[in-house]
């Protein structure tokens, strides 16, 4: 049996090892607030927090997550509002919105490591996340917002 | 002109838990006749489709019957309609329409299918009309409740003011008053607000779904489960039209939460491919995961048909040869042949193209439940009612037996209007009796889509000595789209030539011919953000570049020259019969030069063009008219010694005509730069025996925030909003690439005639 805490509530699973959080999450639990984009750890869309580290949840087994913590969109705050967030509503981010939990999850790991970025800073640690609407420019402006606020 | 009908009394749509609402419906198509909501017995009225509603609590609900995919639609519409009721925005619901083209199509225009930019245009009049009856049925409501004369009263901020007194009413304290009232017609329709009283139209407003997109509780296509569903995954035929020969099932079955494994029969050698299911072996099972590790674990053999000799390498000499060769002229003025003889400089060159895939972020999914009637389907479409038509065939039932609903898109451009996902679960859940979710792996989209088509252009031009440009010759050859319902299409169809190619702007040179050369589709091609203008824009404004340089002129004077400043440009005058203009009149939304010319200048100035510049840095330009919009476009590129590129700022003017949202449109024109970005600089699909070589973003890829434009500028253009919406969605895309390349070209002298830019460049 594995066990873990999402979003501060204990769980316990019974099933495949190998099952990518992505999908015990998603299928198991019900959060669809985390999104299947590659299956490849290529564009970041399924990106959760796993100890306050951001991992990319498609490729990471839940063995792999068993006795952590687990935050995912959902449990980022409690009423949506981590300075990241509302950074990402500041700017209007969003375009479709599909990548963006995967996007704030980057951001907000990126910041919580590294309070003040620099420009190549966030660049680098946001390019594993891909927007196929092109919103980066307004990702890169809501970052630098939030830096300020954490 | 649009009549309005309030429906209070017989409406449906009625929100749960409101004792009394005013809903007013309207048919876009009549102008005359407002019918009956739907469940009237009446089959002889027409039906309304639009809708608003306003709560005895004051809520405004508003239909949205177009697809969300990130373009803004769900915000700007609604907009028009707020702003010209005078509701407050703040209290304002958006209510997503379900697939029903009687009620949200009926002129058959566009099947209420979200494509070709023109929501906004198609929208426009008709969401004030129904806005200005909405205000005046509350006025009216309030009124008869002061006893006062409706004159006395006027509508402001979501409150009714009795001017004599400075009493006033919420909106939702007079709906019991507004059941009753009839919404005038004619002469004595309510009058729409002077422009000067706008206060949403024009002004930037954040989109509605900013705070669920922001916490994950934006709903999209595989958000949604119903009970006792199963989750499929299906292993399709690496080559367009092949079929599986044989498949063995027992290690996939193995996997724990696999429960069924099954065939999908293949598209039959006399079916046209269409929107149909391409056939394949589906596992079935508890969980996503489950499958796609099941699907692993077939062992399929496959018979590939005829089109294994699919292969780019050859595929790509032979459409250069087409276009060498051309033969169908789409447009013929002056005479070509003469004016190229009696040139002092003949210039010619050649530029390719290769296929793309759309790649939105949400790979295509769509869950049917089959086992009861009506059929009900739940999918991120930009198409519901080609998904109600296509999951009908498949099923062999009426399409009125099938049901759509829509969720947002996490992206379309173009993927979403093809439902064969849909098809796929259709087929399932009547099979194996349970709803099915069909859920698309990044693989799956990226081997199995409709590809934007590849194409060849050749290009000629005679100079004469003064370096005027008095011959323009542009011969291309593609695959058609067509090909999805005809397979022996050999030419493309006036549909392509209208995106960018029989209408080229270069007005001002005496002799023109366009041609089309033939090839055969062997892929399925179908329409990718911006479609064949992304090619033709590409194309022109970077042989024009070449053309400018070979005369010794300044690029955008002298683009400007060929351009002209004409008000309109009239093909019929070079004999041009039948073109396709976006599906819209000509007289409505003309071609004018003008508008380009103006467009380029404003990037022009914005971007310093002409200013001087450190070695290895570039400034390149490009204009393009696409979807009735006109974009110029200016990139600023430094080329680094390795060959890497950095983009320091992008300038992009619009004009749009009138526009609603002016953040939407700002959003969607940087979104475009990045978009381009990615066709230039990485956007390939190829092909190997007929199977897609690509598979995933690391093999296919799109630009990232480390080789994206951070800094793009747009500059909405004001001088034209006097005339009609033109759209906004596709036509930032075009202009980027040839801007880019014009750019490189300037920063290294290597001129870039084949996409993607890819290391081309690290060789020079």
């Amino acid at each position: 049996m594995i066990s873990m805490k999402i979003n501060g509530v204990s769980r316990q699973f019974h099933g495949d090892p190998d099952m990518p959080l992505l999908w015990y999450v998603r299928d198991e639990l019900g959060l669809t607030g985390t999104k299947f984009g590659c299956g490849a750890a290529l564009c970041g869309a399924c990106t959760m927090h796993v100890d306050g580290e951001a991992v990319r949840s498609c490729v990471t087994a839940v063995s792999e997550a068993d006795g952590s913590e687990v935050t995912t969109i959902e449990g980022l705050d409690a009423e949506g509002n981590h300075p990241v967030q509302r950074a990402w509503r500041a700017h209007n981010v969003p375009q479709c919105g599909y990548c963006q939990s995967g996007q704030i999850m980057s951001a907000a790991a990126l910041l919580n490591e590294n309070p003040d970025p620099s420009d190549e800073e966030i660049v680098d640690g946001m390019a594993g996340n891909i927007c196929r609407c092109g919103t980066y420019q307004r990702i890169f402006a809501a970052v630098r917002t939030a830096a300020q606020e954490v | 002109m649009l009549g309005v009908q309030n429906i209070s009394r017989r409406t449906f749509l009625k929100s749960a838990g409101v004792t009394g609402a005013l809903v007013l419906g309207a048919n876009v198509t009549t102008g005359s006749m407002i019918g009956t909501a739907r469940g009237q017995s009446n089959g002889s009225s027409v039906k309304p489709n639009l809708f608003v509603e306003i709560a005895d609590d004051g809520t405004v609900t508003i239909t949205c019957s177009r697809s969300e995919m990130g373009q803004g639609v769900r915000t700007g519409i609604p907009m028009i309609l707020a702003d010209e009721m005078e509701a407050d925005w703040q209290r304002v619901k958006i209510w997503q329409a379900p697939g029903d083209e009687t009620k949200y199509d009926p002129a058959g225009k566009d099947a209420q299918n979200t494509d070709g930019s023109r929501s906004t245009r198609h929208h426009f009049d008709v969401m004030r009309e129904l806005g200005a009856a909405g205000r005046y049925v509350l006025e009216q409501a309030a009124a008869k409740k002061w006893g006062v004369d409706a004159s006395e009263v006027y509508a402001k901020d979501h409150r009714l003011y009795h001017t004599g007194t400075g009493q006033w009413f919420d909106f939702g304290e007079v709906v019991d008053a507004a059941a009753d009232i009839a919404v005038p017609t004619g002469d004595a329709a309510p009058r729409l607000k002077d422009q000067s009283q706008w206060k949403y139209i024009g002004r930037d407003m954040p989109v509605v779904d900013n705070y669920d997109m922001s916490t994950g509780g934006a709903t999209y296509g595989a958000d949604i489960s119903v009970p006792g569903m199963k989750i499929a995954v299906v292993a399709r035929p690496p080559v367009y039209r092949g079929k599986a020969k044989s498949f063995d099932a027992t290690e996939a079955l193995k996997v724990q939460g696999v429960e069924q494994v099954i065939e999908i029969p293949a598209l039959s050698d006399a079916m046209p491919a269409q929107f149909r299911a391409l056939g394949g072996i589906a596992v079935i099972g508890t969980n996503t995961w489950s499958v796609m590790e099941g699907r692993d674990r077939l062992v399929i053999e496959w018979e590939d048909g005829p089109n294994v000799r699919h292969d780019s390498g050859t595929y790509n000499d032979e459409l250069m040869a087409s276009a060498r060769a051309g033969g169908l002229v789409i447009r013929d003025r002056g005479n070509v042949d003469e004016a190229l003889g009696s040139a002092a400089q003949v210039m010619e060159a050649e530029y390719f193209v290769p296929y793309f895939i759309h790649t939105p972020m949400e790979p295509p999914v769509a869950l049917v439940d089959a086992t009861q009637m009506p059929v009900k389907i739940v999918s991120s479409t930009q198409a519901p009612n080609e998904t109600r038509q296509y999951v009908a065939e498949a099923l062999g039932i009426e399409k009125t037996d099938v049901e759509c609903q829509v969720t947002l898109l996490g992206g379309g451009f173009g993927r979403k209007s093809k439902p064969d996902f849909a098809c796929e679960a259709a087929i399932l859940s009547a099979n194996i009796g349970a709803p099915v979710r069909v859920q698309w792996t990044r693989e799956d989209e990226i081997r199995h889509g409709y590809y934007h088509a590849a194409s060849a252009h050749t290009l000629k031009a005679g100079l004469v000595e003064e370096g005027n440009v008095t011959a323009w010759h542009h011969s291309g050859a593609w695959p058609s789209l067509i090909s999805l319902w005809n397979p022996v299409q050999r030419t493309g169809h006036p549909l392509e030539f209208g995106l960018g190619l029989i209408d080229t702007p270069y007005n001002q040179v005496p002799n023109i011919r366009i041609e089309n050369g033939e090839t055969d589709a062997m892929i399925r091609v179908g329409w990718y953000r911006s479609v064949n203008n992304i090619q033709h824009a590409f194309a022109m404004n970077c042989f024009a570049n070449e053309l400018a340089e070979a005369a010794g002129r300044h690029p955008v004077e002298f683009l400007l020259e060929l351009i002209g400043d004409a008000d309109v440009m009239d093909l019929t005058a070079d004999g041009v019969e039948g073109h396709w203009n976006y599906g819209d009149a000509i007289e409505d939304w003309p071609i004018m030069p003008k508008r380009l010319s103006n467009v380029l200048r404003v990037v022009a100035e914005k971007s310093g063009y002409g200013k001087s510049l450190p070695a290895g840095h570039g400034l390149g330009v490009a204009c393009h008219r696409s979807f009735h919009s006109y974009v110029g476009c200016a990139v600023h590129v430094v080329v680094r010694e390795d060959g890497s590129l950095h983009i320091p700022q992008v300038d992009m003017a619009i004009d749009c005509g009138r526009y609603v949202n002016p953040e939407g449109v700002r959003k969607q024109m940087e979104g475009a730069a990045i978009y381009g970005h990615s066709v230039a600089m990485h956007g390939q699909i190829t092909t190997t025996q007929g199977a897609v070589d690509q598979s995933n973003f690391h093999d296919y890829t799109i630009t990232r925030m480390d080789d994206a434009p951070l800094d793009v500028r747009v500059h909405i253009v004001e001088d034209y909003t006097h005339l009609r919406p033109c759209g906004v969605g596709e036509p930032g895309v075009p202009p980027y690439t040839p801007a880019l390349v014009n750019a490189i070209y300037q920063a290294t002298g290597k001129r870039i005639r084949r996409l993607p830019i890819g290391d081309q460049l690290e060789s020079a």
